[in-house]
């Protein structure tokens, strides 16, 4: 177990540069997600970090010590593959042994540990078999538990759920930070799918086309994302954003939403001086907006037209129309809403976010 | 390795369905013709196998695929340790126990140096690692009769001139164009996650190789085994070039004892010689066939 630092690493092929002066750094025991669209340079990141690939420049640390130029086994970490990668012609006994045979450990101290790392991933009666008599889910147990037996100072998972069913991957997301939680690890995951991020990260590094677009805790990337494109990519459905332009008010300025007469005050959170005329996007989540009650709330109104409503279970996602602007809000199962209607809808300003409407970036 | 069972097939085939006569009759016609193909290319082996038991005196007698009337080994048993080739008349069987010592170790180091090599040419990336492969490939294509000369001159500049060493060094030469292709075109299509995991996992060079790798690859080391077995066991024209009197393979023993001129033809012994001569390559094929198939697709079906 281990902390790991990542500063000023870049990466290319040729004149194609797939990471752009990356740094992150996590203290020992944390989980961290690196989570981005495909092709944003996640993978190559974690290669680079397990000693696979080497970086152009930059400098990779772990528990304290440069491991730049060092092959994957002097590094101390441990891997889990997409694929599982299991050995094909060894059994489960061999595959979760093998990196302590090439480590020349006694057989006595190997079979001890294997069977610990068996009982705790449960796959005890499976020792014996072969990966091809194995269903994903077994599979996946003994990627892990490969990784496991070595006790690394740092675990690397690349995408290990992308092949599971949708009930099977849900039950190994738990299962993985349960192990989190149990072991302390330090471990690095990454994956596409900002769920996962959200439900087991300890801190998420969010990637896009090789650039860091914003690095901390699942709070911090969900309710203050850096930019638009870390607001849209995390949360489903996205954060909406919606057009607005900087007016001057009697107590301050606030936001004329265009397309409407409605003007907002700004949110809270806004800390910058925004100059009157300037356009921007408010950037309010789904559900932060709620059906208006009589006079129950101060919270600012907007009145919005009934578009689809797509039940889920727990919540009713509604498609919002503000006239040419689509509108997602998330309300409790039950609320007395039809397609069609016009209604009321409250904003809760207090966490909105408001995005400069040129850059992205967020106020 | 996503061998098809084969009963899959046969089951489909075989599945109990009341056939309409329009069916029936296209069955029928599938059928007959490959009784009549199966026939036709079976007819030459049968003809071979029914002289060499005959007699001489039977031979001039009957026809070509007639069954003998007073089956005899006598010509095998002549052809093996007693016919005359050429001035010595010990029979074929120091020629037979010459080709195995030059197709064993052949196909062996050949076999192995194509694992090598495909290993590192699927594996590795290098300086001109693309042209050099595209050599060896070309290596495939060259015909025997161009190397003739200097092959010749290189065996006699090593010693090798004229002795079994030099026709297996001769030999591996040539193999291990084929042996490469084969393995490299097998190992690419084993996922590169496994080799990561691999490397990963603290193994080098020869453990990735010897624990990993060569155990998922027998499809293709018995594609190779019997590729390069069979091609050196029935070679010719390197064995009449390289080889000198006793050190000849057997192919060039039957053609000399074929081609003896004394007397009458004794088409029985002619016959049993060649069979002789074919029966490893046969007995391989009827053995191994099918492993040699199933290897010749996997790599197919995995790519």
């Amino acid at each position: 177990m281990a902390n790991l630092g990542i500063s000023h690493v870049t990466k290319s092929f040729g004149s194609l540069a797939v990471l752009k002066d990356i740094k992150i750094s996590i203290e020992d025991g944390e989980f961290l997600v690196l989570v981005g669209p495909s092709g944003c340079g996640k993978s190559t990141l974690l290669s680079i970090i397990a000693g696979l690939e080497e970086h152009t420049s930059g400098t990779i640390t772990i528990d304290g010590r440069p491991v730049d130029g060092l092959e994957p086994k002097e590094r101390d970490i441990a891997m889990v593959f997409q694929s599982y990668a299991l050995y094909p012609a060894m059994t489960v006994e061999q595959n979760i042994g093998f990196s302590l045979e090439m480590s020349k450990m006694p057989k006595a101290e190997r079979v001890e540990r294997v069977g610990k790392v068996a009982d705790l991933l449960q796959i005890s009666h499976l020792l014996k078999r072969r990966p091809g008599q194995l269903s994903g889910g077994q599979r996946q147990r003994v990627a892990m538990g490969r990784a496991l037996v070595r006790e690394p100072k740092i675990f690397l998972f690349d995408e290990p759920l992308s092949n599971l069913d949708a009930k099977l991957r849900v039950e190994m997301r738990t299962e993985i930070k349960r192990l989190h939680q149990r072991l302390g690890a330090t471990i690095v995951y990454v994956t596409h799918d900002q769920i996962e991020a959200m439900t087991m990260a300890t801190r998420i590094a969010v990637m896009k086309d090789g650039v860091l677009q914003q690095f901390g805790t699942p709070e911090n990337i969900y309710d203050r994302p850096a930019n638009v494109f870390v607001a849209t990519f995390m949360g489903s459905p996205p954060m909406n954003l919606l057009p607005a332009t900087v007016v001057d008010g009697a107590s301050g300025p606030r936001l004329s939403l265009k397309g409407t007469d409605v003007t907002l005050p700004l949110p809270s959170s806004v800390t910058a001086r925004l100059a009157p005329g300037s356009d921007v996007l408010l950037g309010l989540r789904p559900e932060w907006l709620s059906l208006a009650m009589e006079g129950a709330s101060a919270n600012p109104t907007l009145t919005l037209h009934v578009d689809v409503i797509e039940p889920t279970g727990p919540d009713v996602f509604v498609a919002l129309r503000a006239g040419e602007r689509e509108i997602m809000a998330r309300l409790p199962t039950g609320t007395p809403i039809c397609p069609g209607e016009k209604r009321a809808f409250a904003l809760d300003l207090s966490k909105a976010v408001v995005f400069d409407a040129a850059t992205g970036v967020a106020h | 390795m996503t061998a098809v069972p084969d009963s899959n097939f046969a089951m489909a085939l075989m599945r109990p369905r009341s056939l309409n006569p329009t069916k029936m009759l296209g069955r029928i016609f599938v059928y007959g013709c490959l009784v009549v193909l199966a026939a036709l290319f079976l007819a030459p082996l049968a003809s071979m196998v029914m002289t060499s038991l005959k007699s001489m005196d039977e031979i001039r007698s009957g026809t070509l695929l007639s069954v003998p009337q007073a089956p005899t080994i006598e010509a095998w048993a002549s052809v093996w340790s007693s016919a005359c080739i050429s001035i010595a008349c010990g029979g074929l069987k120091g020629y037979f126990g010459n080709s195995f010592l030059i197709a064993v170790p052949a196909t062996l180091i050949s076999v192995g140096l194509g694992a090598l090599n495909g290993y590192v040419f699927s594996t590795r990336r290098f300086q001109g690692d693309n042209i050099l492969f595209g050599l060896i490939l070309f290596g495939c294509f060259i015909p025997f009769q161009i190397v003739l000369i200097p092959m010749a001159g290189l065996l006699g500049m090593l010693g090798l001139a004229g002795t079994i060493p030099g026709l297996v060094l001769v030999h591996v030469v040539y193999g291990v164009c084929f042996t490469t292709m084969f393995f490299r075109n097998y190992f690419v299509t084993v996922p590169a996650e496994i080799f990561k995991a691999a490397r990963v996992d603290g193994a080098g060079f020869w453990a990735i190789f010897f624990r990993i790798l060569l155990p998922i690859s027998w499809p293709i080391v018995m594609v190779s085994i019997i590729w390069q077995f069979t091609g050196v066991w029935n070679d010719f024209l390197f064995g009449v070039s390289f080889a000198a009197g006793s050190n000849q393979p057997v192919t060039v023993a039957v053609n000399n004892l074929v081609n003896t001129s004394t007397g009458t033809k004794a088409y029985n012994e002619d016959m049993a010689a060649a069979m002789i001569a074919a029966l490893p390559t046969i007995v391989i094929y009827v053995a191994a066939g099918r492993y040699f198939l199933r290897g010749l697709m996997a790599g197919a079906v995995k790519g």
